[in-house]
């Protein structure tokens, strides 16, 4: 037995390189001894996850100002069978006009020029959602990599990435062989990440992890590790067509996990929940979550993305009630 | 818009997010912030009275009545004449009463839970989401033991009227964990709140007015140290159950010896919170959190001392001080507040007072960058490392938000550092391996271990320590028997005041010749499995009934009482051996004292001056208690509890320790053996004092015990004046529990002495046994005896 020693230095698994703030997190070489690292026990995940939107809350001028925050951190997204280019350029309208503006002038916000973190569509959708949204400022978010399943060869893979990219998309949301972590090949799923990383080139890339096809949430903390390993700027919960999608447990352990990754690299990865985050409450349990995790850095749209698409009508009704004291309608919202 | 949310926006600060407390100051307000006492169904204006403060603000709520010995008397009076119409209700008559509480809390959730925090300080977060629905499950639980206490508890009826002692850190939750059970058993109470938290209670005295709880039943009498002492004391009393410190809980074990008092003790602890090097650390994080900072570190269960696996301490330590930045404190009130105010000034200053100690013998301290609020008793989370367990705040108990921290190597040092403490209350084990945390969780000297989890709590599931934490359990049906009484003992006579004449030192004269014809046999003592002879020489004689000399018996001393623990502590394998392996050896006995049961009636009828005919019915019903505690020796199960979470709680039964036993003077075979048998058959070591008057039946049992392969150690024999070795007994701090079958006044001076070290004590209450009624002198009642419930969580789930 040993007394713990004030001031020893603790002992990381890999060098701290002090990274620079703004430099991306690179492909960095395979280390299985940080997929052997991760654990997670899922009722003590599940009660902490339980909770945490019990301890934290923020009412009246904060709660307003933490949706605005949230609005700021929305990835608009539309990924339907019967997405068009009219339905793409009205989500964007949305997109650059996020609240009515009567409202931004009700609560006095003219100068924060409030939009959305990206618009997210499918490659073939780039197209329309960068001319809608041309000299916005806002981003174009692709999902790639043969979205949902992501289960075509490689090469059919790597091109859908280039196409979307050279389309104008500035940012990708690839798609994981769910295979690889089911079958623990975490070798093959660190190569598939790392060449769509480079395959992305400047755009930002965001990796899907499909968490509700992991099966555990160890094999979520393994996946997330080995994502971020392999280059990952983001990694996000869902595709939105899994059985689960975005829940706080989930969360918690990707968050966790970019901690625990942080402390060994000192590289920030950002974190995106998406699929089922309809209400303004959720939308604040997971500013919460991110703040208490991973602290205040976390709560931009540099490092977290909310994918969604409905959750910006009930945020907008909220900050009505807000305005006016009245609760609203949503009819009064612009569609989405 | 006035505020400017562009910064706000920016800044993304939390905000405040007070919970309202309009409603719980008009409620105050309604009853003229002056509270009486609440007798038989009404209030009963006090004397005096104190003030009720809150400690976030130092202001003060309201004026307390300071109940006085008159006080409880009424309250005494009001509860006896209640108390048999309450039992004759009947279960279902009862359980409608214990549902429609459950109900009424349920109704009023908020106004308590913020009434709650107003009072104690703690936050309105834990209040809400904790406390207040734990009292509405405990009353709802137990409703249901009302309902089945006629066909699940057979035999059995309540003890009486009960005085009920809580403490200041769950106000309302003890008072729930102490009246729910009593009433559900068909006892009426008679409860005392801490003197700095009484608020919830009064109101509790509205609920039971309005679920139009017959008068009497419930009781409240708020006042201070005088007033629970009045409790204590009160010789209309049945049954104390206290919670609160062990310095207090050794007062009140004094204070009651001898009167027949029923007594459960929960006591304080300095529980471990282990984390092994395969352990979910951030996870182990979070439980530190749950452990030491949940309710200020004022929980008699709080994960205290930090053990961590040496090789990821440094990680799990620097994770811990990431986390405890992220820890807000404040008004308790606020809905994002983590840590609220201490209850007192006194406590305040206690655990500041222990805090310097620890760092000025070495203990280096951390604490969050931030600061505290001034204005209320606010004492921020604290991490001491570089303690050693010879450090004072590893050692003593300090009630509040500090954490001292150590490393072990393996887990069997874990274990050892665990067990160092005279506390045994409860412990958290963090391990991805069930392998690691099943055996664990059996070696560790606690009530309640929790297995990646901690504090956490239901009616379902027993909570009470071992050692120095107390006895007694509260919840699950090993808190029943807490509150119930075996219905044979008001059948038990008082022992006949008429003593025979004790036997003299020395040679007694001559026998009646019958010895002369075999050798001579040379009185020993029996430790650690071979006869020894007593350490200070002496020999008493043995005089049958009609004063001729039979036989010698060693005089055992105190050093032979410490010789005979040492041996019983030397015993380690006996506990760990299977019921399998016990009950075999149990039925050896039986089997070789079968073999000589001719020459053990005639000693029984030449000692005891009894019929042939008598004495030969207590060999045989001796051979049949072997057979007896063979049988029960493998089948004492555990129970699992079913609390409301994905897991299980296993409720196990572990042997005490050492018992030590004086044995009764009637039928002193019998005796022995109903007394020795279910003892041993769960695992414990027995050192035991015979009958004085007759020991030769204890003593001739020796060859018997050596030829049965029964361990050294398990069995100690110790002749000689059974007054004064049970009091060494009972002094002993290495003794576990301690069994009394003499006079009531040496069952009074044991009870007293065990205070020391808070040992269980089980006496006749100075009254005869029947030890041929099976009904009272075999099975489950002895066996709860020789055991107690450890209570293991074990949430699963991948």
């Amino acid at each position: 037995m040993a007394a713990i020693q004030a001031s020893k230095q603790d002992k990381p698994t890999l060098t701290v390189v002090p990274a620079d703030k703004d430099a991306r997190n690179p492909i960095r070489p395979f280390d299985p001894d940080l997929v052997d690292l991760c654990r997670a026990n899922l009722s003590a995940i599940e009660r902490r996850a339980a909770s945490l939107p019990k301890r934290r809350t923020v009412k009246k001028d904060w709660q307003a100002a933490w949706l605005l925050k949230a609005i700021a951190c929305t990835d608009l997204t539309t990924l339907s069978g019967d997405d068009t280019p009219g339905r793409v350029a009205r989500l964007c309208a949305k997109a650059r006009h996020p609240l009515r503006e009567d409202l931004v002038h009700a609560l006095g916000i003219e100068a924060l020029a409030l939009r959305v973190g990206a618009v997210c569509v499918y490659p073939t959708m780039v197209g329309a959602a960068v001319r809608a949204l041309e000299g916005s400022g806002i981003p174009v978010a692709s999902v790639a990599t043969a979205f949902p399943a992501g289960l075509s060869t490689m090469a059919t893979r790597l091109a859908d990435i280039k196409a979307a990219v050279e389309a104008g998309a500035q940012e990708i949301d690839i798609v994981v062989t769910r295979a690889h972590v089911l079958t623990g090949n975490w070798r093959a799923l660190y190569e598939e990440v790392a060449q769509c990383r480079e395959a992305c080139g400047a755009a930002h890339m965001k990796t899907i992890l499909a968490t509700g096809e992991l099966g555990t949430l160890r094999n979520v903390a393994r996946a997330s590790m080995v994502a971020m390993m392999a280059g990952s700027d983001f990694i996000k919960t869902s595709t939105g067509k899994e059985d689960v999608n975005a829940i706080l447990p989930v969360g918690l352990v990707m968050t966790r996990a970019i901690r625990q990754y942080k402390e060994l690299t000192g590289h920030d990865v950002g974190f995106k929940p998406a699929g089922g985050i309809r209400s303004a409450k959720q939308a604040l349990d997971w500013l919460i979550l991110m703040r208490e995790e991973l602290g205040r850095a976390w709560q931009e749209p540099t490092l977290f993305r909310l994918g969604a698409s409905t959750l910006l009508s009930d945020i907008e009704r909220q900050l009505d009630h807000y305005a006016t004291g009245r609760y609203a309608a949503y009819n009064h919202q612009p569609l989405v | 818009m006035a505020t400017n949310l562009a910064a706000l926006f920016h800044s993304l600060d939390y905000g405040p997010a007070p919970e309202a407390s309009a409603e719980a100051q008009a409620w105050l307000d309604r009853h003229g912030r002056k509270f009486g006492h609440f007798v038989n169904g009404a209030w009963r204006p006090g004397r005096k009275y104190f003030d009720s403060v809150n400690p976030a603000t130092k202001k003060k709520l309201a004026d307390v009545a300071l109940g006085s010995k008159e006080d409880v008397d009424a309250a005494v009076k009001a509860a006896r004449k209640a108390q048999p119409g309450w039992a004759a209700l009947g279960g279902f008559g009862r359980a409608k009463y214990l549902y429609a509480l459950a109900r009424h809390i349920q109704k009023h959730t908020r106004l308590l839970a913020v009434l709650e925090t107003l009072d104690n300080g703690k936050t309105i977060r834990e209040t809400r989401d904790i406390d207040i629905p734990l009292v509405a499950r405990h009353f709802l639980y137990h409703a249901g033991w009302a309902q089945l206490l006629e066909s699940e508890l057979k035999d059995m009826e309540p003890v009486g009227v009960c005085g009920q002692i809580i403490p200041w850190n769950f106000p309302l939750l003890m008072l729930a964990w102490k009246i729910a059970p009593a009433l559900a058993a068909g006892n009426t109470v008679i409860l005392k709140p801490a003197e700095f938290t009484s608020l919830t209670a009064l109101a509790f005295a509205e609920i039971c007015q309005a679920a139009e709880l017959p008068k009497g039943v419930v009781n409240i009498v708020t006042g201070e140290g005088e007033t629970g002492a009045a409790i204590v004391d009160h010789p209309g009393i049945d049954k104390i159950a206290f919670t609160g410190s062990t310095e207090v809980g050794r007062l009140i074990r004094r204070a009651t010896a001898g009167t027949g008092k029923k007594l459960s003790l929960e006591l304080g602890g300095k529980s471990p919170f282990i984390v092994f090097d395969d352990a979910d650390i951030d996870s182990a994080v979070e439980g530190v959190v749950d452990a030491i900072w949940f309710n200020q570190g004022q929980v008699c269960c709080a994960g205290s001392r930090l053990l961590l696996q040496e090789g990821i301490a440094e990680r799990m330590i620097a994770k811990l001080r990431a986390r405890m930045e992220t820890l807000r404190i404040g008004n308790p009130l606020d809905k994002a507040v983590d840590i609220g105010a201490i209850v007192a000034a006194v406590q305040w200053q206690r655990i500041d007072a222990l805090v310097k100690q620890g760092v000025s013998e070495g203990a280096a301290i951390w604490q969050p960058s931030w600061s505290c609020p001034t204005e209320g008793w606010f004492y921020p989370p604290t991490l001491l490392t570089d303690v050693q367990p010879a450090s004072t705040v590893m050692q003593v108990e300090i009630f509040g938000p500090v954490l001292a921290a150590m490393t072990f190597r393996t887990p069997a040092e874990a274990v050892e550092i665990a067990n160092n403490t005279p506390y045994g209350l409860a412990a958290s084990l963090w391990t991805e391996n069930i392998n690691l945390a099943l055996d664990m969780a059996p070696k560790i000297k606690a009530g309640v271990v929790w297995v990646n989890c901690t504090n956490q709590f239901d009616a379902s599931v027993g909570f009470g320590g071992y050692r120095e934490s107390g006895f007694g359990r509260e919840g699950g049906i090993e808190g029943m028997w807490e509150y119930l009484k075996p219905n044979w003992e008001k059948t038990q006579a008082a022992l006949p005041a008429k003593k025979r004449k004790k036997p003299l030192i020395g040679p007694g004269g001559a026998g009646d010749g019958a010895e002369i014809v075999s050798i001579d046999r040379t009185s020993k003592l029996f430790i650690g499995g071979r006869q020894v002879r007593p350490d200070g020489g002496y020999s008493r004689t043995i005089l049958d009934p009609q004063g001729k000399r039979m036989g010698e018996a060693g005089e055992g001393n105190r050093k032979d009482i410490r010789d005979a623990v040492e041996a019983a502590l030397a015993q380690r394998g006996w506990a760990s051996l299977s019921g399998h392996g016990r009950a075999q050896i149990l039925y050896y006995l039986g089997e070789n004292l079968a073999e000589r049961r001719d020459e053990f009636a005639a000693l029984l009828a030449r000692m005891g001056g009894a019929p042939a005919r008598q004495a030969k019915s207590e060999v045989e019903k001796s051979l049949e208690r072997c057979f007896a505690y063979a049988a029960w020796a493998d089948k004492y199960d555990g129970l699992v509890h079913n609390p409301p979470l994905r897991g299980v709680a296993l409720a196990m039964n572990e042997p005490m320790g050492i018992v030590g036993i004086a044995c009764p003077d009637e039928a002193p075979l019998l005796g022995f053996m109903s007394l020795a048998l279910p003892a041993i058959a769960m695992g414990n070591r027995v050192v035991a004092v015979p009958s004085p008057l007759a020991p030769l039946a204890a003593t001739a049992l020796y060859q018997v015990i050596e030829t049965s392969d029964v361990p050294a150690g398990v069995i100690n024999i110790v002749t000689g004046d059974r007054e004064e070795l049970a009091c060494v007994l009972a002094d002993h701090q290495a003794v576990d529990a301690l069994w009394y079958f003499g006079s009531r006044d040496g069952g009074a001076d044991i009870e007293r002495r065990a205070a020391e070290n808070l040992k269980r004590t089980f006496t006749n209450r100075g009254r005869a046994f029947d030890w041929h009624d099976n009904r009272q002198s075999e099975g489950r009642h002895f066996l709860r005896q020789a055991t107690q419930v450890k209570n293991i969580w074990i949430p699963y789930g991948e």
